[in-house]
């Protein structure tokens, strides 16, 4: 489904990732992890297209977008809730959902679709976006990458900071969408909730791919999560 | 109570630049130092366009109130491909590049309209006299005296400005487009994932901000004339007015105007011009002192 082909890219003039190359079928959930700095949140971007490709191709269902701007990325099926959530905070609920909406100019029935999946967020359409709660938020910020109908979601670590009730109801949501054949990539820094839900895991250390292991065969593989992610 | 209305007028189409100012500034992060030669611009060609059509002076007025704004929110727009997308809208350069705009209106408006203060006819102008009360020997008395008048046409220039910039409220809140602008004003990156063309946007509000500017210049010019020199007051009561108000707030942006042009006006009338610019700027710098994020702003910026 999505297909990243030794990409490269970074800030200014620093690299951050090197030949990055790896890939996520539909309703599988491929979880990315490694120490900070790693570029988990800049393969995000990168995909997201708001960071410019220096090398490689990034294939969605067999189209190249690693060369689009930013704004059509987006509209060929690419959902992001990134890192602290980002919402439009001035704006309201249902404003924010209105903005997701227009990225495939989706109709009222994928908005109530959305909404059935999260009714918090019904009862508050009219409240602005910052004055929701943590939970709410990511509520938010999932609900309006929902609003594109994706077929590939990037979440990243969309359970930081949230109380365990709402972390299970994001859980919840998330492997319902991957019944559904939705493509997830996530970036995760607690290990034992990603071995509960990833179907497959890849290490990224100083900008590199190192390895890609199926979460089953990764339990109880304590040195090789300790390699990339132990102090 | 004329020198609120003379103040009134120019509070209303100081409001109309400045909100021009403050949109491109709020959405943009713009500072841009070109916005009282787009008013400028504004005036000259409302000049050129009026006595291009013959005819009743009614017929040219409307043509310069239409057609002027749209050719300068398309030089504006035109500008903003060119040049300010090309330096990332990098904040240092993007001054220093409107500054250079400046020069460049300023000159090419001198090299072809010439250095001569031109009027344009107002469509109507029907003087009204205005009463004024004084107790008499029959307790309260009405009278009209003489020089005490006011003009049809400010008071259509005072109308115009708050039907114009409640259109761009409207626009604002309850609008796709206006959506598309706060959302690109509030996370430009989230904006372009979610579909928006951050860069279309951009030139738009570069646009509107520059077309609102010669919008207040076409209102002015039956009463000031058009001159290629005239857009340095505006730039720079429209930063006062936009400082004052918050940077990117509407409604401070407007009651800033409101409390700016008034005082210009009445000071103006009562001492003299100069005065009423220095406790301008004087009030500029309480605001920064004591409220930087301006009267109405939420956050500083």
């Amino acid at each position: 489904m999505l297909e990243l082909k030794g990409i490269s890219t970074g800030y200014g003039q620093a690299q951050v990732l090197r030949e990055v190359s790896l890939d996520v079928q539909a309703g599988e959930i491929h979880c990315l992890l490694g120490r900070n700095g790693a570029g988990k949140t800049t393969t995000m971007k990168a995909i997201a297209g708001v960071l410019p490709l220096w090398s490689g191709e990034i294939v969605l269902d067999g189209e190249g977008i690693g060369a689009l701007p930013a704004h059509k990325v987006g509209r060929t099926g690419v959902g992001y809730i990134p890192q602290g959530r980002r919402l439009f905070g001035e704006l309201t609920v249902a404003q924010n959902l209105e903005i997701g909406l227009m990225t495939r100019r989706s109709g009222p029935a994928v908005r109530e679709r959305v909404l059935d999946l999260f009714p918090r967020l019904r009862e508050r359409l009219t409240q602005r976006a910052q004055t929701l709660s943590g939970g709410e938020q990511q509520m938010l910020a999932t609900a309006r990458a929902l609003c594109v109908e994706p077929k590939v979601l990037l979440l990243d670590e969309p359970t930081e900071g949230l109380q365990p009730s709402m972390i299970d109801a994001i859980r919840e949501v998330i492997v319902r969408l991957r019944s559904e054949g939705v493509a997830i990539l996530l970036v995760e820094q607690r290990v034992d909730a990603v071995l509960n839900v990833a179907d497959r895991v890849t290490f990224l250390e100083n900008g590199h791919a190192r390895e890609t292991w199926a979460a089953e065969d990764l339990r109880g593989q304590h040195v090789v999560i300790d390699r990339y992610l132990g102090v | 109570m004329l020198a609120s209305l003379e103040g009134a007028v120019t509070a209303a189409v100081l409001a109309l630049t400045a909100v021009g100012l403050s949109l491109v500034f709020g959405i943009m992060r713009v500072v841009n130092v070109a916005h009282g030669e787009f008013f400028m611009l504004g005036a000259v060609l409302a000049w050129w366009v009026s006595s291009w059509f013959g005819g009743h002076v009614a017929i040219g007025f409307v043509a310069a109130l239409v057609i002027a704004p749209m050719l300068v929110g398309a030089v504006a727009a035109l500008a903003d491909v060119t040049i300010l997308k090309r330096i990332d809208y990098d904040p240092e350069r993007t001054i220093v590049v409107t500054i250079g705009l400046l020069y460049v209106i300023q000159q090419v408006v001198l090299m072809t309209y010439g250095p001569e203060a031109r009027p344009v006819e107002p469509p109507f102008n029907t003087r009204l006299a205005l009463p004024w009360f004084e107790w008499g020997e029959n307790g309260l008395q009405l009278y009209w005296p003489w020089g005490l008048s006011t003009t049809s046409y400010k008071l259509f220039v005072i109308a115009a400005a708050a039907v114009v910039l409640e259109a761009v409220w409207l626009l604002m809140r309850h609008t796709k487009m206006g959506l598309v602008m706060r959302a690109t004003q509030l996370d430009g990156e989230m904006a372009q994932v979610f579909g928006i063309p951050v860069e279309r946007v951009y030139a738009f509000t570069f646009g509107l901000g520059a077309g609102l500017a010669a919008l207040g210049a076409v209102l002015i010019v039956p009463i000031q004339q058009a001159h290629y020199l005239m857009g340095g007051d505006p730039l720079l009561l429209s930063f006062i007015v936009v400082i004052i108000g918050g940077l990117g707030s509407l409604p401070g942006t407007v009651v800033a105007a409101l409390l700016i042009g008034m005082s210009d006006g009445i000071i103006s009338v009562f001492f003299s011009p100069t005065l009423a610019k220095i406790l301008a700027t004087l009030l500029v710098a309480l605001v920064l002192v004591f409220r930087p994020q301006g009267l109405f702003g939420t956050r500083t910026a």
